[in-house]
């Protein structure tokens, strides 16, 4: 039997800084182990040198280990280089060469700041099996948040089952859903297993493809909406995480805020919780020096 | 800073609101709570802060609705750790 094609698979990425030479500078990282992806982030004194962000196998501490492998490749970085390291995310206290843990809410904050600057009020990180909605100000510093980790209706994990139904690689979902004659009314649950079910029926019925999957998308955009309304949207506004990439569900997410721009970064938007678990190990390592 | 612990399910909305800055760290609610809901230690999600601050623990997060459910009986008792609460930093959702 010929292999099926994994449409759920997203691109894994990894950057490292062109002009930057690490040597005799304090390295320090950050490591996200989500549930769907992991990141690792690697900053030479304050400035960003290299990242890689892959999907989380089962097994954390190996996961940990994958990612900073992948983001050392080619920069002659090795463990022992690692002046601090912090831990983050759902696998966070599963990190092996980590000195500390840290919460996802307080990484993320400090992440977005870093990413999109200091005029960024509200992050929405969008992750594989939750969603957390959070407001800082000018430092990056927590003001008010709400983590959604009950429930993946409406997460990443939840679109990954969706390309792989109607066979749209998970990429495309996003164009596709906008390649329609008229928006049609959303999916009436988020729920992955009640929204599965709905969407065969509603394939059966004849609908084409890019009309459910705009269904499922304008779904998720409501969903997330009604959790931002319990702490409000403040702009400056960015989304982080693998929903960020998805513009069927941003577009949508935008026109239900009425917030026009949400902000984007050059970086990739899953890096947000590692690199501001990086920061937070910067600050840590100074914070013993003194 | 305003902290919601808790979730949203397909039946509502089950969050207890934590305002930080109010908090005195007295530790009258975690006395209060029958079912251990609240705690207070090193505040998770500013770690570079080293006061403490009251927190709706890890393993309650995902089942207050079920938890919280004895001490709410009608609409207009108060909740124990409510009572508790001189400071009023602590309300919930539902």
């Amino acid at each position: 039997m010929a292999d099926k094609p994994e449409y759920w698979r997203w691109t894994e990425s990894r950057w490292t800084n062109p002009g930057l030479d690490w040597k005799g500078k304090v390295i320090t990282a950050g490591v996200d182990v989500g549930s769907v992806s992991s990141q690792a982030v690697i900053l030479a004194d304050v400035e960003l040198y290299a990242y890689a962000n892959m999907r989380t196998g089962s097994d954390s501490p190996d996961s940990a280990m994958k990612a900073m492998n992948w983001a050392m490749k080619d920069t002659n970085l090795t463990i022992p280089d690692l002046a601090y390291t912090v831990g983050t995310g759902y696998g966070r206290v599963n990190v092996p060469f980590s000195q500390r843990a840290i919460t996802e809410i307080a990484c993320h904050a400090r992440g977005g700041n870093f990413m999109y600057g200091p005029t960024i009020r509200t992050i929405l990180d969008m992750g594989g099996q939750d969603c957390k909605a959070i407001h800082c100000d000018e430092r990056g510093k927590v003001t008010k948040f709400l983590m959604n980790d009950k429930c993946a209706a409406g997460t990443g994990r939840g679109m990954e089952v969706f390309a792989d139904l109607l066979g749209v690689s998970i990429n495309d979902v996003g164009d596709l859903s906008f390649d329609i004659d008229k928006e049609p009314q959303p999916v009436s649950s988020t729920c992955v297993v009640y929204a599965k079910t709905e969407a065969t029926g509603l394939l059966r019925e004849g609908w084409p493809k890019n009309k459910v999957l705009a269904a499922y998308c304008s779904a998720m955009a409501h969903r997330i909406m009604t959790l931002l309304e319990r702490i409000g949207v403040e702009e400056d506004f960015a989304i982080t995480g693998g929903i960020a990439k998805n513009k069927g569900v941003v577009k949508r997410l935008e026109k239900e805020v009425s917030i026009k721009i949400i902000k984007t970064s050059k970086y990739d938007p899953q890096i947000a919780g590692a690199l501001g678990a990086a920061l937070f190990a910067k600050a840590l390592y100074d914070k013993g020096k003194k | 800073m305003i902290a919601n612990y808790g979730y949203k399910d397909g039946s509502g909305e089950y969050f207890i609101t934590i305002d930080t800055e109010k908090c005195n760290r007295c530790k009258k609610c975690v006395e209060a709570c029958p079912f251990g809901v609240m705690a207070v230690g090193e505040d998770m999600n500013d770690p570079l802060s080293d006061q403490e601050v009251a927190y709706v623990t890890e393993a309650e997060r995902k089942r207050i609705k079920y938890t919280c459910a004895p001490c709410k009986p009608t609409n207009e008792t108060i909740p124990p750790c409510i009572k508790a609460c001189k400071m009023d930093a602590i309300t919930h959702s539902w």
